[in-house]
């Protein structure tokens, strides 16, 4: 019966106050959408990055017998070339910090992953892509010395050095990032002074209900509760909307375009945003709540 | 049933006291009028003893409980045992009839049916049987203080608190008023009525606390409103 009452309550406080609901939304909508902006470029930037961007700095592909390098000559590295490679990076500690190995499997598995928004995905096989040493120094600025150490060595059939192609993309993502979050702690203070400027409005066009419920005995709960459940909704469509602008900005930005016009790169897709929508709806719960219960605390005392 | 001991309530900014050294004890069942000038007191005591207050010194105790040491989050319990009713109705204006007494119980969660039996009974009671779909501008001054009392006694509490009931009430309508709340206490609720309506106190013959200046004047049984010879 509670229930009932309450929910309608909430429906009735709603309708009273739906220009003020219909704000909170928007500039909930809006400052979602910028955060999830921000915290997609971030994924874009981890996206580009793959798993080994900043665990090492080099990278020494072997030859494989499909290898178009021509240090390589159409043979597969041999064992004991590998072997040699291993030794030799052995020998060039501490420059080199640590080496890792990977196989083709490996390989393959992290290509998948980190290109997983990527028509190529279903074209690769295990094996397109060589296995490898990668190399993490002691001192990033001296990649050099691997560089001109293993370029053309046998068995070797290129060095990669990762900074180099990467970084021109960095800049302007984290300018993106900085933007992004800028704007969105903006208009998370303008949703919050909403939320409260809202319930402030609700309580003072209420306060014969609420005058009558606190004085036949209504407990705190069933007096706030409305007044809450009605931001938190307003919140929830809010930030709902934004992950629907979130899934059109991915879905035709990125799958339909991007993914499909440069091939050589990693890009995010819908599913980060799906990834990134369970955090944003918990933040907005968390603000909604968190306004409400503050701003209830001093503008509706029982 | 209520007994103030020694109370003084002192409202911040202003040097005078609104009560001072009140000893006050009503009793379960009684009917008690409160009278005095305006500023004498009344409202405060009913506030008070509602909890809206809390008394700067003595103690105040209402239905078994300590009102200065009652938790904050108690208080609404307290409430549920306390029927009030105002000079100014205090409806709601959106509501019908039906609606205005079914809010005291669905606010409290009363089951459905319990309040489609309830609030009919209680409607009969006060004489407002079938006009449950009125809404409160389409009643007179009396049937909406009816209405006020309905929702006041329609969760049977201990005590029923009036803070000059008949304030906005002709003569005839205010005698009617008092005379419900007569037969309200005749069913064991315990009744408190502040007012300044000499009439009403001198045909009734009720007790009569009489205030001044915040301090209690006269108690006496049967009394009237000006002072017995």
């Amino acid at each position: 019966m509670r229930l009932q009452f309450i929910l309608s309550e909430i429906g009735i406080g709603l309708r009273r106050n739906l220009s003020m609901a219909i704000s909170v939304v928007l500039v909930t909508m809006v400052s979602m959408y910028l955060l999830g902006l921000g915290l997609l470029a971030q994924r874009q930037a981890d996206t580009f990055k793959g798993y080994w961007y900043d665990r090492v700095q080099v990278t020494i592909f072997m030859c494989t017998k499909d290898s178009g390098e021509p240090a390589c000559d159409k043979k597969a590295v041999t064992q004991e070339q590998k072997e040699s490679i291993r030794v030799q990076l052995e020998q060039m500690k501490p420059l080199v910090k640590n080496v890792f190995y990977e196989s083709e499997q490996q390989a393959f598995d992290r290509f998948q992953k980190q290109f997983r928004n990527s028509p190529l995905a279903g074209n690769v096989r295990v094996g397109d892509i060589p296995q490898n040493f990668r190399v993490q120094l002691s001192d990033p600025t001296k990649y050099e010395v691997i560089v001109s150490s293993f370029e053309g060595a046998p068995g070797v059939g290129a060095v990669q050095d990762q900074k180099k192609v990467l970084d021109k993309f960095f800049t302007g993502i984290n300018y993106i990032t900085i933007f992004s979050f800028v704007l969105a702690a903006l208009m998370v203070l303008c949703a919050v002074l909403l939320m409260a400027t809202t319930i402030r409005q609700a309580a003072f066009s209420r306060r014969r209900e609420t005058g009558i419920m606190k004085l036949v005995g209504a407990s705190n709960f069933t007096i706030r509760f409305p007044f809450m459940m009605e931001t938190l909704l307003a919140a929830l469509l809010g930030a709902g909307a934004a992950t629907a602008l979130l899934w059109a900005t991915a879905n035709y930005g990125f799958n339909r375009y991007l993914n499909k016009l440069i091939l050589d790169q990693a890009f995010i897709g819908v599913s980060d945003v799906w990834a990134i929508a369970p955090w944003m709806a918990g933040g907005v719960v968390a603000l909604a709540i968190g306004t409400s219960w503050v701003t209830l605390w001093r503008y509706l005392r029982v | 049933m209520i007994r103030f001991e020694n109370v003084t309530k002192v409202y911040p900014r202003s040097s005078r006291p609104a009560l001072s050294g009140v000893n006050l004890e009503v009793g379960r069942g009684e009917f008690v009028f409160v009278v005095g000038q305006s500023g004498s007191g009344k409202s405060t005591l009913l506030r008070l003893a509602l909890r809206e207050e809390q008394a700067t010194q003595g103690s105040v105790l209402v239905a078994g409980h300590e009102l200065g040491r009652l938790p904050h989050r108690k208080v609404p319990r307290l409430r549920r045992e306390i029927g009030t009713v105002f000079q100014d109705f205090r409806l709601l204006p959106n509501k019908n009839v039906y609606q205005n007494v079914a809010f005291a119980l669905q606010v409290l969660g009363r089951p459905g049916h319990v309040i489609r039996q309830v609030v009919p009974e209680t409607l009969e009671m006060v004489g407002l049987g079938g006009k449950e779909k009125r809404l409160p501008h389409e009643l007179s001054g009396g049937e909406q203080q009816r209405v006020a009392i309905a929702r006041a006694f329609v969760n049977k509490p201990a005590i029923l608190l009036a803070d000059e009931p008949t304030g906005n009430l002709d003569p005839v309508t205010s005698l009617d008023i008092v005379r419900l709340l007569d037969r309200i206490n005749r069913t064991g609720t315990t009744i408190v009525m502040a007012t300044h309506d000499h009439d009403i106190v001198n045909q009734l013959r009720k007790r009569v606390v009489e205030l001044k200046d915040g301090e209690i004047i006269r108690d006496e049984n049967q009394g009237v409103y000006g002072a017995s010879s």
